[in-house]
């Protein structure tokens, strides 16, 4: 059965980027949804059902971090794996991100193949 | 004024050296391109860039300041084509897109190399100009470090401008003002 997935980037680019990889891998992707930062994201779930969920940290209105946490504490979401893709550096953000339940971490600039050997390994 | 606002500025070597390593880390893992480090030289406030597709983010922390990823408009297409796999034979909002990321990924892994010495900074996010007849001016004292690069034939800078952040209030460190000349 094809799994959706949301995106959650400020930067239209990126994306644009992970949905050009998503398509690109052999796993069933059915519908990709996007949102430019955590509230969005949050409204998004509220509409849709996803499998999988790719974000950055550093976004307005609500980061990445917060975001991960009010995922986590929603009793549908607990168990969906949620990938943080960064230039974040921080090493607090990213075991405070961890700690939270993000299932992995990618860092800005990234190949294809390391999403996609990510997502290979979670999902 | 708090320790690390105090704390040495990085030399010059360390500075073109993080941008370098920053910028030819992103040319290469998205792009598959080189970037070819040209050359280096400060700059004086004043008159800035008047053409061009310009990318600008702003660095605030213990110390403030901004950053500006510049390149021509045949460059910026050729980054968007590679990056999205597919052909702008123009400057669209897609490609000014890509040339914001990219600018927010050199920016972004420069700020991790900058943390090391002046303490946790945040990035603003990142705005892109384009256009031709336009003129830009660097308000502030404070001199830029200009690190130029050639990429598939074509030039790419790297400006940066950073200051300790005193008490508390922005310096407002090298802002540049953009004005049309109509």
């Amino acid at each position: 059965m094809a799994m959706n997935v949301l995106i959650v980037d400020d930067s239209a680019a990126i994306r644009k980027i992970l949905q050009r990889v998503l398509r690109q891998t052999e796993m069933p992707i059915g519908n990709i949804h996007e949102a430019g930062d955590g509230v969005e994201a949050l409204a998004m779930l509220q509409q849709q059902t996803v499998g999988l969920i790719l974000s950055d940290i550093n976004m307005p209105n609500m980061d990445g971090l917060e975001m991960l946490g009010k995922i986590k504490s929603m009793d549908a979401y607990k168990t969906v794996p949620v990938i943080m893709i960064t230039t974040e550096g921080n090493q607090n953000k990213v075991m405070e991100a961890v700690s939270l339940g993000a299932a992995g971490y990618v860092r800005k600039p990234f190949t294809t193949e390391q999403i996609k050997e990510k997502l290979t390994g979670l999902v | 004024m708090s320790a690390t606002a105090s704390a040495a500025a990085p030399t010059r070597e360390e500075i073109v050296e993080w941008v370098t390593q920053s910028t030819n880390e992103v040319f290469q893992t998205m792009l598959g391109m080189e970037a070819k480090f040209g050359k280096t030289f400060i700059e004086d406030p004043g008159k800035g860039l008047s053409m061009g597709v310009i990318g600008i983010i702003g660095l605030v922390g213990d110390w403030t300041g901004t950053a500006v990823v510049s390149c021509s408009s045949p460059l910026a297409c050729k980054i968007a084509n590679t990056l999205f796999m597919q052909e702008y034979p123009n400057v669209t909002d897609e490609v000014l897109d890509a040339v914001a990321e990219m600018t927010n990924m050199i920016i972004g892994n420069l700020k991790n190399s900058l943390e090391s010495k002046l303490g946790t900074m945040g990035l603003s996010i990142p705005a892109v100009v384009f256009g031709r007849n336009f003129a830009t001016r660097r308000s502030g004292k404070e001199s830029w470090y200009v690190i130029q690069f050639e990429v598939d034939g074509e030039r790419i800078d790297v400006q940066l401008c950073i200051a300790p952040n005193q008490n508390g209030m922005l310096t407002g460190a090298g802002v540049p003002r953009i004005m049309t000349l109509a």
